[in-house]
């Protein structure tokens, strides 16, 4: 399958999209579903794009902070006992590495 | 979630009985462009999706909530089908 098991933990992403579906779960209503590139550090793709909800109101071509972790992408959406695996929960200012 | 599109089902007679009455798909991952990426899999269905849809799936734990309060053992379920995916090009 495409995820990557590899994608442990919280991630850097770029938003490159959105998804429509009109027929979905409830619990999904009224949340963006948005298209997330992992990324690595140097701002390179790392492994394939995931759907995540947005629960910090991000668009298109914003770097955030994603979740790919069932529990925590829930509790930020607010939506708790919902099928949610992965949650877009902010959206990054500027990342500081040591040595830059 | 991730995306993917159905390609078959499977039938069980002996199973579950928590999987009784519940679709089995066979789906298709897709990368960003549509095509085909990576081995399909099998995933229950919480939406009423059908053969040729292009549909989103949740995996894990959270695969069973749609079914709550049933307790299902399933770790991929499809939770919705899509209409469009819009990803503009940089």
């Amino acid at each position: 399958m495409t995820f990557d098991h590899t994608l442990l933990g919280m991630l850097i992403g770029r938003v490159i999209g959105d998804v429509v579906a009109t027929q979905k779960v409830a619990s999904h209503d009224g949340r963006k579903i948005l298209v997330v590139q992992p990324l690595q550090l140097d701002g390179s793709d790392r492994g394939d794009p995931v759907l995540a909800l947005d629960s910090v109101d991000a668009g298109i071509g914003d770097r955030v902070l994603l979740t790919t972790e069932g529990f925590s992408a829930m509790t930020a959406v607010g939506r708790p006992n919902s099928p949610i695996d992965s949650a877009v929960i902010g959206v990054i200012d500027s990342i500081e590495l040591e040595g830059e | 979630m991730l995306l993917g599109r159905i390609i078959g089902n499977v039938v069980c007679t002996m199973k579950d009985p928590a999987l009784l009455g519940q679709k089995l798909l066979i789906v298709q991952p897709l990368d960003r462009k549509g095509r085909d990426k990576g081995r399909p899999i099998i995933a229950l269905d919480a939406v009423g999706a059908g053969a040729g849809e292009t549909i989103y799936w949740c995996r894990g734990k959270e695969a069973s909530f749609p079914f709550l309060p049933a307790d299902l053992p399933t770790e991929a379920t499809i939770v919705g089908i899509v209409d469009s995916v819009n990803i503009p090009v940089n």
